[in-house]
């Protein structure tokens, strides 16, 4: 389903000439709205590819499972480093795993 | 982005374009087509038109955890051992041996190329491409996308972002570039090209997927819902010959969330379990090889168990220890990894209790089955001056990563030497301003029309195709009946596009998508007409005619004819190149 935005940690990414999520989405689904705070367009039509999340520099985004399939609330967020990326992911009761690896680049 | 909305005709502004190359679909196949056409000849200018922007789009946009196709040649793994276990995969097919095996010959040092663009692998003990099956190498691909359409501009081809291709340029029954709609800037583009390669994966949301119905979420789908097989509605509709349409894909994926299924009964062990406790595959079709038979038995063995009273089906994760189960995650993440997040909204440990499968809406895609444009050994369809590559072109299943990536490449080297002999004609005005009136027309009816949504229309054409084209509610079956219903309503439905109307470029942009479903509906249920026979049970299942008919071990083809609009129904034989049982990996 349609990221969640947290309105008071997005901030239209005004030092862009597009926003960073309305630029990646690959359904042309987020936008930013009159007060330049990014929305999703479509709900319906999110395919949960997770793409602006990664790319929004304010981590205001998150994807949200609906509710008719998952209970509230589970969360998982990605964060991008050079060349690597970690993510946390906190399931209903609690429990936070995390993981990192690279994604760029080998070991060696 | 504020948007620039034309109000009417005279204001839409057109963007002319010249080039030597054109690739519609800057996508896994269209990146390593532009690599390789400007490596061939560093002079040539190549443009790619990309409906998304290009760091993300289409069926990589969330990354992989796996390259499906590698060979091991220390496994004694060889391009024609490849060939069999695809041949295999599709029940023995009929498949094109010639375009496998030439794919296949390239396919390693295609995948090669990634590594050294950056993308990591994992190795074995002995520094080889670590096997999770006996083709498929594992990756830490969550930025597979960006790095592919990295090298693309960095090898300087031309990128034009959010522009989405509406149809082919021709010039009589030559294909001298594409024209489009820019969703950002309310342009129309024309751009000539001596030779063009379509690459824009295949189509999604021809069916309704089962989703829709719990939660809303209409594109809760395996494949990339935003590629609608536009490449090829814009083929059909300047007479391309297509192939095997019928062969459709359908998947056995996780229930409620469409998550992989493969990376658990292949990478991990994890086997198809039903209601009962039994493992499904062994009990029932041990015969066609049981856990390893081809795909459309696995997939369709599950929702036979569903029908027969044998349901829920799983996937056995309860073999796992903990720390495969954290591995597996890590996979997913790669992948889809929305559905790790799936699977911690229900508190699920793997470990202890099965995950649910079921199966997907059904897609055409040519890098999974057999469907697609009918192309010659150099990747040109029956079009002169158009190529096609990846999804979008037919007859050889199983592509994948590396495979849709490997005949972008042989796509653009067999542009390469065309356009060397080739001249663009002067503009034809009068095309250009008929394809601008037509893709236009919805939004310039504006936002108070009394008409329909292209999203309404979508949805009609959803549950049409699901109910009388064998889609997912109906366990994939159909009868010539059904079909004929369909084919009407898909008149009906073809017709009433004078209706649709868009209140901005991104709802313009779904009208026009979903007119070209319908085109490739239309074909689609021709093609599943004419196969009166089921070859691929659950791929192709017809009440009507349940076994295989041997007169039928050949490709139907179609092509619609330009002067009454119907749709000719053909064959073309199938010509085994690799000896052996057909239906033996
Ligand atoms: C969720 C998922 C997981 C997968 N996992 C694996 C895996 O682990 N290993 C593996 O080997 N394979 C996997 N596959 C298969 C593989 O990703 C595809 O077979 C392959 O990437 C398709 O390449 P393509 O170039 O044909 O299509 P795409 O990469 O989808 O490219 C199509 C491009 O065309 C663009 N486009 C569409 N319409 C238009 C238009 N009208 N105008 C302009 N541009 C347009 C799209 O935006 C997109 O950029 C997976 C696929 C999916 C969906
Ligand atoms: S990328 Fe983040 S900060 Fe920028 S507009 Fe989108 S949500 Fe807001
Ligand atoms: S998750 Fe993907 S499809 Fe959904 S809004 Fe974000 S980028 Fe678009």
């Amino acid at each position: 389903m349609p990221p969640k935005v947290d309105r008071e940690k997005c901030d239209g990414c005004k030092a862009e000439k597009e926003s960073l999520c309305e630029q990646v989405c690959p359904g042309d689904l987020m936008h930013l709205g009159e007060d330049q705070k990014a929305f999703c367009r479509m709900p319906r039509d999110c395919w949960d590819c997770m793409s602006c999340i990664k790319a929004c520099p304010k981590g205001a985004l998150e994807t949200r499972i609906p509710y008719q399939l998952g209970y509230h609330v589970a969360r998982l967020i990605p964060m991008m480093g050079t060349n690597t990326i970690t993510w946390t992911c906190i399931d209903l009761n609690g429990k936070v795993e995390r993981y990192q690896y690279r994604n760029r680049g080998s070991d060696d | 982005m504020a948007q620039t909305i034309p109000k009417d005709f005279n204001e839409i502004q057109s963007e002319m374009i010249e080039t030597d190359l054109l690739i519609v679909g800057g996508g896994n196949a269209g990146c390593f087509a532009a690599v390789e056409a400007k490596t061939k000849n560093p002079s040539l200018k190549v443009t790619i038109m990309e409906k998304a922007h290009i760091s993300r789009s289409g069926a990589t946009a969330a990354g992989m955890d796996a390259i499906n196709t590698y060979l091991r040649t220390d496994k004694g793994e060889t391009p024609e051992s490849l060939v069999k276990w695809s041949r295999a995969q599709v029940g023995g097919g009929p498949i094109r041996e010639d375009l496998a095996l030439s794919n296949a010959k390239i396919l390693n040092e295609t995948v090669d190329m990634l590594e050294e663009w950056g993308l990591p692998f994992v190795k074995d003990e002995e520094g080889h491409k670590q096997l999770r099956g006996r083709f498929d190498v594992s990756i830490h691909g969550e930025q597979l996308k960006p790095i592919m359409a990295e090298k693309a501009m960095e090898m300087g081809a031309q990128v034009l972002n959010r522009v989405v291709a509406t149809n082919l340029l021709m010039d009589g029954d030559r294909c001298i570039g594409a024209m489009g709609i820019g969703v950002r800037d309310g342009k129309f583009y024309v751009i000539r090209a001596k030779a063009t390669i379509v690459s824009t994966g295949g189509a999604c949301g021809i069916y309704k997927s089962p989703t829709t119905d719990y939660s809303g979420a209409h594109h809760q789908t395996w494949m990339c819902p935003f590629n609608v097989g536009t490449g090829y509605a814009m083929g059909i509709r300047a007479g391309a010959e297509m192939s095997s349409l019928e062969q459709r894909w359908v998947a056995t994926r996780t229930k409620d969330f469409s998550g992989p299924v493969d990376t658990l009964s292949v990478a991990f062990g994890c086997l198809i379990t039903n209601a009962k406790g039994e493992r499904v595959m062994q009990v029932r079709y041990a015969d066609k090889g049981g856990d390893k038979a081809a795909r459309f038995y696995r997939l369709n063995a599950p929702m036979t168990e569903w029908l027969e009273g044998r349901g829920p089906t799983y996937v056995d994760t309860t073999v796992l220890s903990q720390e495969d189960a954290k591995d597996l995650r890590e996979d997913l993440l790669n992948e889809r990894p929305s559905f790790v997040l799936f699977l911690a909204s229900r508190g699920h440990d793997i470990t202890k209790e099965p995950v649910e499968i079921y199966g997907s809406d059904p897609y055409i895609v040519g890098g999974h089955t057999g469907s697609g444009y009918w192309v010659d050994i150099n990747r040109m369809t029956t079009t002169p001056g158009l190529f096609a590559a990846g999804e979008t072109a037919g007859g050889n299943p199983n592509k994948f990563v590396g495979g849709c990536g490997a005949e972008g490449r042989l796509a653009a080297r067999g542009a390469v030497e065309y356009v060397k002999n080739v001249k663009l004609p002067a503009l034809d005005k009068a095309q250009v301003e008929k394809e601008k009136e037509r893709v236009f027309a919805p939004l310039l009816r504006g936002p108070e029309y009394d008409g329909v949504t292209g999203i309404e229309m979508e949805e009609r054409m959803q549950r049409l195709m699901d109910e009388y084209a064998g889609g997912i509610h109906q366990f994939y079956r159909m009868n010539e009946e059904r079909l004929d219903h369909a084919l009407k309503n898909l008149k009906m439905l073809k017709d009433q596009t004078k209706y649709l109307y868009a209140k901005d470029l991104h709802e313009l942009m779904n009208a026009l998508e979903v007119i070209d479903r319908l085109d490739v509906a239309e074909v689609l249920v021709h093609h599943l007409k004419y196969r009166k026979e089921t070859r691929w049970p659950g791929w192709q299942t017809r009440m009507d005619y349940p076994d295989v008919d041997p007169k039928l071990d050949c490709f139907v083809e179609s092509r619609r004819d330009q002067k009454t609009g119907e749709i000719q129904m053909s064959t073309r034989p199938y010509e085994q190149i690799i000896p052996g049982d057909r239906t033996k990996p």
